[in-house]
């Protein structure tokens, strides 16, 4: 049984017990404890089942490459599943449960999929799901449904409880990972004078080092680590970032980075997680190596762990997995774990090398203490079920037909070898050679990614690199540093005391020759259960990409994304293959090198930070009045302002009629104001607008159309000439910022020599329209040295002056087709000029209107809306706007795109108005359809409604709609269909419904 | 007659930094050849001040110039002074190809005061504030929303945006400063 | 996320305070040129594997526009130059064709 040990134990904190519970069942560990190691301490070796067969799973690893030990943590609105055990702290009340399985992790009903495992092979789902097709809808994909996901989603309604944060940081040298070749890195980086940031997944700086007994400069490993963090946290120029997490290395030396702030200490008041962008110059990818599993039957029960993994548990934890262990390896380095063990005080039963020989200084040492070696071996099988109980073991260059001997024990320690953690250097296009000698991809340092400036932006160092001693490792480390800064003078790398290792022996089965009996039951993917005999079904079927058999197999699919799996997965296949493992080649490295949360990817963009909502000087009147509002763009308008009792219908009608009858106010703050000043502002507003601007008098206005190169309308407004030199330019409300920068494009990009000024004045002014009969007589009572009257202040002219105590400016202009004034004061002055407006108006029962009163009467008036009538492939002409297109100019914006055959075809569709025969409401953007099916096989269509409304003024529905030869139909009555395909008659009649003389706008 | 409002009167957060909603400011832009004698010259008589270089702001008894583009100033001066400061600039500038344009209205101003302030910012912020001495200004995007930055003095910066995202930015910055969000990254 | 260096105000700034413009030096076809022409310049792009000019704003910056001469491919950023010219600059030209002595040049 795994069980912790009485003394030792570098990370834990004995003082300090730390209560937490799995399934329900109370348990103890120590601060410094991980998930894993507080388990294991408990003797909780079985933690949950695999994905596909529900099989029994263990602790496999120590770190990121766990595939196995995921848990649900905590509770909502806190609850995560999929948490990986081996890299998150204890935390006092912690609380887990087990995934994938039901009733319970004991007794599991899904395991019955393991009873049948012989029929679930790769590619199982594929093929049995496909027929009939009938079948997909109703019985395959809701039964595909409720058994996929790992783990149990949170409660869809639940509100992430914690915050979350973004920062962005600089960097000369990034070092992502602090162990020894990290430290050394970031010492060299920054002793040469550079900014430098070091950043260390776990909690604990050092890595596997001060594990594996590493003598530094004649200190121990975790003391020079120690002295080495503690210079460099001196160094005004360095960063340490421990609990950070290296995720992702971008283009042009970016790098996310994932530091995991207050996991450890919950109920603290603290962001949970934090993102980092990092801009690094270099980025020194130190990430170490992973070790790899060997493929023999049975290698996936619970008690048989990576051989690192135990040494890990046993040093840093005092953990140890068994009372008696078997170790299994094809190389020296698993010997450290079978003296760390025995040292421990467990008994090592054996050590299984599977090479011929075993002469190397560790085998040595293991054998002076009295440990078996057993070369040339292999372990036939594993026996057990939710634990290992005994090992059969046999000759490695074999069939594995018979066991030549078996040893009971409780668990066991595998190593086939390291493989450098290639991922960040992969992430951005850094290439891979084969190391024979390692049996593993390693980088290739003349291909790294390339940054910004055509250089390599990313050094691998370490055994990220291939370097496995950890002489060479420290080396490595301390010239990648020197390497990133561009240090001039060389200085001495740390040192190390000599380790010795004979090389290992590439094996990926065991035995070499094991039958299929023996290799259905060798696991490479224990998460998603892959195993050596599915990799080489995919192998037989034809699957000989790499990226193919993956998605096949599911090989290095699961959530650690085959951290374990991958190099062993490769091997098989190309041994299936008949290739060379190189030519055969790797899946795609892809970011994050571990899951990052989503609160960390939303940072504080949650909530009112979601995103930005503009808002008007008279926003919080609005919101003090009743206003439903409307999103425009990111501006909010009222929709209207609903009284008590009334519905949304009812407030939109009272609006319009009151507008019409008396006295209505509109927040018309949102519209663009641009100013166009200079000497050729005439000649850039001609090329700006289709219509003529440039003969517009100071103190008129004209009513305009922009057009792109295609001839499609995207904007329309009123401007207002200044002065001789200037235009003001009213946008529509989304419109401003994209017309300020159209404008700013061509200035810059086209006519460059042309003396133009562009400046953006949307926000420095309030504007309120004044709209109705009695608009006069409510500006006059506020007191203003304008003259109002309609002889001095005629429809389409603008006046300035003072309204109200306040400099403003007055426009005559109209969108309802009323006596109407907007008003433009500085922003300041707006919620008082709005409050006096209010106030004066009492006597005439001003209201205040919203955007949908104002579309009402625009479209009883016919005038268009850009979005409504328009969508990126309509021309002023399909609108009836051609008088405001100008004959006379040599060339406008869009002038050439209208001339285009398509464009000035008859057969166009263009805009009328449509009078329901019963006086309903057309639905919004019904379609009018003929008979037969056009050349894309879709019902053929002669119109389409753009908007429509029921107008109280009419008291009828009226509508604008885009119609096949429109104009030339005038008093056709064509069906639109309406909602279940009931169809509605409507006539085809005038764009304008109201006032169509136009007399009420001009009294 | 009414006195104008700035965008959230009187607005105060004391956190990681103290941030505060610095009212009503003069602001106009200006725009032309930085380079001619005319813009120098206008820009002396008007505010005491020379042209800045670029990326920077300097800072006078009665007004700031800061740099924004290489045709545009950002001239800072008492909210009661900005109708004065333009007339002068418009007369001085009569027949030359530039434009004055009266902003104020248009902005919101943030100050932000303490030795976090850096770290509050590079949250908000793609800016290396490494690079960022006192009388350095940087346009750049706070989150989702364009915004100006200068740094006044060792321990406080000046934050513009548009009026419109006041709101945004005011939960924003206070968001960011929250205690607890330590990071010391700039020390 | 590329880095891109105005040449206007000098700033070196992450691809999110730009705005992208598409392919540089086109020249514009007006009323009376032939469909060809037009068609040429609304629609046609050489979408180049290797060099590329394409505009971009500071949109969040000085507000300017330049031109970025990079590589589609490494994503390598051989220069940045003013948008007030109707072809890349000698000079960038010349910076291009060292690093890419096969490039079959700009227009």
């Amino acid at each position: 049984m795994s069980h912790r040990l009485d003394r030792g134990g570098r990370l834990i904190d004995r003082t300090k017990r730390l209560d937490f519970t799995f399934n329900g069942k109370r348990m103890q560990g120590y601060a410094g404890d991980t998930l894993a190691a507080a388990l294991l301490a408990s003797d909780q070796m079985l933690v949950g089942r695999s994905f596909k067969y529900h099989r029994p799973r263990g602790i496999v690893a120590s770190g990121a490459e766990e595939p196995n030990a995921l848990v649900g943590l905590g509770e909502e609105p806190r609850f995560e599943p999929n948490q990986r055990t081996t890299t998150t702290e204890l935390f006092a009340g912690a609380k887990m449960v087990s995934q994938n399985h039901w009733p319970s992790l004991e007794h599991d009903i899904g395991a019955v999929n393991n009873a049948f495992a012989r029929f679930l092979t790769a590619g199982f789902y594929y093929k049995m799901f496909i027929h009939p097709r009938p079948f997909w809808k109703h019985v395959y994909e809701p039964f595909i449904r409720r058994t996929a996901g790992l783990g149990r989603a949170p409660e869809a309604e639940t509100v992430d409880a914690d915050r979350y944060e973004q920062i962005h940081a600089f960097a000369d040298v990034l070092v992502i990972g602090g162990g020894i070749a990290g430290i050394a890195a970031a010492r060299a980086a920054a002793e040469a004078g550079r900014r430098v940031i070091l950043c260390e997944q776990a909690a604990h700086w050092g890595g596997r080092a001060p594990v594996d007994g590493v003598v530094i400069e004649g200190q121990a490993a975790a003391d020079w680590v120690e002295a080495q963090i503690e210079a460099l946290r001196g160094m005004a120029n360095v960063t340490l970032l421990p609990r950070t997490m290296g995720a992702g290395v971008h283009d042009h030396g970016y790098v996310l980075a994932y530091q995991r702030v207050a996991d450890h200490e919950p109920g603290a008041d603290k962001p949970r997680h934090r993102l980092w962008r990092i801009r690094a110059g270099r980025t020194i990818t130190a990430t170490g190596a992973i070790e790899r599993p060997l493929s023999f039957a049975g290698n996936d029960i619970p008690g048989v762990m990576l051989a690192s993994a135990m040494r890990d548990y046993a040093v840093n934890w005092a953990v140890v997995p068994g009372k008696r262990v078997v170790v299994v390896t094809n190389n020296d380095d698993a010997y450290r774990t079978a003296i760390a063990l025995h040292e421990a005080g467990v008994a090592v039963r054996a050590v299984i090398d599977a090479r011929p020989a075993a002469r190397g200084a560790l085998p040595e040492a293991v054998r002076a203490r009295g440990i078996r070696v057993a070369t040339g071996t292999a372990i036939r099988r594993v026996e057990g079920g939710k634990r290992v109980t005994a090992v059969e073991l046999c000759a490695q260059e074999s069939d594995g037909a018979e066991a030549s001997e078996r040893i009971e024990c409780d668990a066991v320690a595998m190593s086939g070898g390291w493989s450098p953690v290639v991922h960040l250097w992969s992430h951005c296009g850094g290439r891979l050679l084969w190391d024979e000698a390692q049996a593993s991809f390693r980088p290739d340092p003349d291909r790294p990614p390339l940054g910004h400036d055509g250089a390599g932006f990313v050094i691998a160092a370490g055994s990220a690199n291939g370097a496995m001693l950890a002489d060479t490792v420290l080396a490595d480390g301390h010239e990648a540093g020197q390497k990133a800064a561009g240090a001039k003078k060389k200085s001495r790398a740390p040192k190390a005391e000599a380790e010795e290792e004979e090389p290992l022996a590439p094996v990926w089965m065991m035995p070499a020759r094991a039958g299929y009996k023996l290799r259905m039951k060798m696991w490479l993917d224990p998460q998603n259960d892959v195993k050596v005999s599915d990799i080489q079904l995919a192998a037989r079927e034809g699957y000989e990409s790499v990226e193919h058999a993956k998605r096949y197999t599911t090989l290095g699919m699961a959530t650690d994304q085959g951290k374990m799996s991958n190099i062993n997965g490769l091997a098989i296949l190309a041994d299936a293959l008949g290739r060379p493992i190189p030519q055969v080649g790797t899946t795609t490295f892809r970011p994050p090198w571990t899951p990052i949360s989503m609160g960390a990817i939303a940072g504080e963009a949650r909530g009112p930070l979601f995103q930005p909502l503009r808002r008007t000087p008279l926003h919080d009147w609005h919101e003090a009045n009743g206003a439903d509002w409307e999103p425009v763009g990111q501006w909010r308008r009222p929709y209207c302002y609903r009284r008590a009792g009334e519905s949304r219908h009812d407030a939109v009608m009272r609006e319009v009629k009151q507008t019409r009858e008396s006295l209505g106010l509109l927040d018309a703050s949102t519209l663009g104001k641009i100013v166009v000043r200079g000497p050729d502002a005439g000649r850039f507003m001609d090329m700006l607008y289709t219509n003529m601007m440039s003969t517009l008098k100071p103190g008129k206005c004209r009513y305009g159309l922009m057009c792109n190169e295609n001839g499609f309308l995207f904007d329309d407004g009123v401007v207002a000439r200044l002065s001789d030199d200037a235009f003001l330019c009213h946008t529509t409300s989304g419109g401003a910022d994209r017309v300020h920068a159209w404008m700013e494009d061509w200035l810059q990009c086209e006519w460059w020599d042309w003396k133009v000024h562009v400046v953006n004045l949307t926000e420095q002014f309030a504007q309120i329209a004044v709209v109705g009969p009695n608009a006069r007589k409510v500006l006059e009572r506020l007191g203003t040295d304008i003259d109002l009257s309609r002889e001095a202040l005629p429809f389409m002219d603008w006046r300035e002056g003072r309204l109200a105590g306040m400099p403003a400016r007055v426009f005559r202009i109209s969108f309802s087709g009323e006596l109407s004034y907007e008003i433009a004061v500085p922003a300041g002055h707006g919620l008082a000029l709005w409050d006096r407006l209010i106030e004066a108006g009492a006597e005439f029962g001003a209201m205040p209107y919203g955007t949908e009163a104002l579309h009402i009467m625009r479209a009883e008036k016919g005038f268009i809306m850009i979005g409504d009538e328009t969508d990126g492939t309509v021309i002023p002409q399909d609108l009836g706007l051609d008088w405001a297109v100008s004959k006379k100019k040599a060339d406008f914006l869009g002038k050439r795109g209208m001339e285009r055959e398509a464009m000035v075809a008859p057969e166009r569709w263009s805009l009328v108005g449509l009078e329901t025969v019963d006086g309903s409401v057309l639905p919004h953007a019904a379609l009018a359809p003929l008979e037969g099916e056009n050349a894309n096989g879709q019902r053929k269509t002669q119109g389409r409604v753009t908007s429509t409304y029921h107008s109280p003024t009419l008291g009828r529905g009226i509508a604008l709609g885009l119609v096949h030869r429109g104009r030339e139909r005038m008093g056709e009555v064509i069906e639109f269909r309406g909602d279940g395909g009931r169809m509605i008659a409507a006539k085809i009649v005038e764009t304008c419904f109201h006032d169509k003389a136009g007399e009420k706008q001009h009294v | 007659m009414s006195e104008p409002v700035s965008a959230l009167p009187g607005a105060r957060y004391a956190g990681l930094v103290k941030v505060a909603e610095a009212g009503l400011r003069g602001m106009i832009v200006l725009r032309g050849d930085l380079a001619s004698k005319a813009v120098a010259k206008a820009v002396k008589d008007a505010t005491g001040m020379p042209v800045p270089e670029t990326r920077r702001i300097a800072f006078g008894k009665e007004a700031a110039v800061a740099w924004m583009a290489p045709d545009e100033l950002l001239i800072l001066t008492d909210h009661a002074a900005v109708a004065k400061t333009v007339a002068k600039l418009e007369k001085a500038l009569a027949g030359e190809f530039a434009t004055v344009a009266d902003v104020s209205d248009a902005r919101a101003v943030f100050t932000l005061t303490g030795v976090q302030a850096r770290d509050v910012l590079a949250k908000a912020c793609p800016v290396d504030f490494a690079d960022f001495p006192v009388g350095t200004i940087r346009r750049t995007r706070a989150a989702q929303v364009a915004a100006a930055i200068w740094r006044t003095e060792e321990d406080a910066f000046t934050l513009v945006c548009f009026r419109s995202v006041a709101r945004y930015m005011w939960d924003l910055l206070t968001t960011l400063a929250r205690p607890g969000g330590e990071v010391g990254l700039y020390r | 996320m590329l880095l891109l260096t105005c040449p206007h105000c000098g700033t070196a700034a992450e691809e999110t305070e730009f705005a992208n413009g598409g392919e540089a030096h086109l020249k514009r076809f007006g009323p009376g040129s032939p469909d060809a022409d037009f068609e040429a310049y609304m629609f046609n792009r050489k979408n180049p594997r290797g060099v590329h000019f394409e505009r971009w704003r500071h949109a969040y910056g000085c507000g300017k526009w330049f031109i970025a001469a990079r590589c589609t491919v490494t994503l390598e950023v051989f220069a940045t130059y003013p948008a007030q010219v109707t072809e890349p600059p000698e000079d960038v030209v010349k910076a291009i064709r060292a690093k890419r002595p096969d490039w079959e040049g700009w227009a």
